[in-house]
């Protein structure tokens, strides 16, 4: 039946998904390579893709640390606003500033000196005009220049009054964090990649997935692990073949096993805590799996891969009675 | 109080630990799983297990073969229980339906899983 059907056969395996992946029927080793090529930038992209929707997450939660942070910065300030102008402006602020720079950060021990000391310059600066409402200028002037916290000029003084609109809260933060947690504001998904899974196709009805062994090790899985999700997920079985590589029941394309690929990441891989791919899945007492996170500590149980119902397909050879 | 402790001990995480393979999946009828299968060509069956035993599963695959334009049957199978097979990729369709609340079955979308590529 399906070797009548030849000259349909690459159309038919791209309508499995639209996107049209270059892999042919008869595909030379060539083809296929080259189709791989073409991939291989989806790949890259859309390997990301999960990846923003939890950068996405990332930042909402550190919105939240940014409100927080936000009120705990504000309520020193309060304090310097009622006595900066009263008390002798050299010597207070630059201790309170202190005291509010630790609050809101606590690596940054060393340039402290220096930035409290700068700070103490700028509020100087300050104090002299301090009552010619600068406020306005000093708005606009921390938006055109963005190193502007750094050194505590503008709105980003200490006895400031000007309010210091969200968004260059937002900004200062992000350029703190990029500074010093460059791992955690890099843009997520950029430290985990994994090849791209290679798919040849065996014949008619079966399909090669080639790399699997490289991509277990990328993962920290066994290859049994992932080959029983995948089987569960596709609802097929399948075989290893002689150099390790997973022979699929069922014609399938890059792009599905990829999709599927992400989903195990999801579930079985990425901490949940703390994002991290470099986690261990360890069977702990009671057959139970455990993800444990190797960055964060954290512990969590994952579910047994479950096969579900699979219908009977094609010949009926099984059946008795 | 006491009724969480309800709760811990109508999910009993160990209980799939006794059996080997853990496919005690009756235990809770909290997924609704909606599976796709190749068969020859470009040919698919979705599968739909695990519909709450509130429903009648007969009416409800008389309305999806009426609306997805789709054959289906009912499926008893001894280990998941009936399961409603369908012609064609009708995962996407399916799980609308379910979720729906007009005119589906008004199920919280997150107790649908949907597997497949």
């Amino acid at each position: 039946m399906a070797e009548v059907q030849a000259p349909d056969k690459p159309r038919k395996s791209v309508s499995f998904d639209p996107s049209a992946t270059v892999v042919d029927e008869f595909g030379e080793v060539e083809e296929v390579t080259n189709g791989h090529a073409n991939a291989e930038k989806d790949t890259a992209e859309s390997h990301s893709a999960p990846g923003d929707k939890e950068v996405e997450e990332v930042t909402d939660s550190f919105k939240d640390l940014m409100k927080k942070k936000k009120k705990k910065s504000k309520t020193p300030k309060e304090g310097e606003d009622g006595e900066a102008p009263a008390a002798d402006g050299e010597f207070d602020p630059s201790m309170l500033k202190k005291k509010k720079k630790k609050k809101t950060k606590t690596v940054e021990e060393e340039k402290e000196d220096f930035e409290a000391k700068l700070a103490e310059a700028g509020a100087v600066e300050k104090e002299d005009g301090e009552e010619d409402e600068e406020d306005g200028a000093n708005d606009e002037e921390a938006i055109a220049d963005e190193g502007d916290w750094e050194s505590g000029t503008g709105i980003w003084g200490h006895d400031s009054t000007a309010p210091i609109p969200y968004t260059s809260l937002l900004h200062r933060f992000f350029e703190q964090l990029h500074k010093q947690h460059p791992d955690l504001a890099g843009l997520g998904s950029k430290s985990y990649k994994i090849p791209p899974p290679q798919c040849l196709r065996e014949g008619n009805k079966k399909t090669i997935f080639a790399n699997i062994a490289e991509i277990c090790k990328r993962m920290k899985r066994t290859d049994e692990h992932v080959t029983q999700f995948l089987f569960a997920e596709l609802g097929t079985s399948g075989s290893v073949d002689g150099s390790r590589r997973l022979v699929i029941k069922g014609r399938f394309q890059q792009k599905q096993i990829e999709n599927i690929l992400r989903r195990y990441i999801v579930e079985y891989v990425t901490c949940k805590t703390c994002r991290s791919p470099d986690t261990e899945l360890s069977k702990g007492e009671n057959r139970l799996y455990f993800v444990t996170c190797n960055s964060c500590g954290s512990r969590r149980s994952v579910q047994a891969i479950k096969t579900g119902f699979s219908a009977q397909v094609g010949k009926r050879k099984r059946q008795q009675g | 109080m006491s009724t969480e402790i309800q709760n811990l001990k109508t999910f009993d995480p160990f209980a799939e630990a006794d059996e080997d393979t853990g496919e005690t999946k009756k235990q809770e009828q909290s997924y609704i799983h909606i599976r796709i299968q190749q068969r020859n060509g470009r040919k698919t069956l979705t599968t739909v297990q695990g519909i709450p035993t509130k429903f009648d599963q007969k009416k409800i695959l008389k309305v999806i073969k009426k609306k997805f334009a789709c054959n289906g049957t009912i499926v008893n199978d001894e280990k998941m229980g009936e399961v409603i097979q369908l012609q064609g990729d009708q995962r996407k369709d399916v799980e609308k339906f379910l979720i729906d609340k007009d005119e589906g079955l008004d199920i919280d979308a997150k107790t649908i899983k949907v597997h497949g590529f």
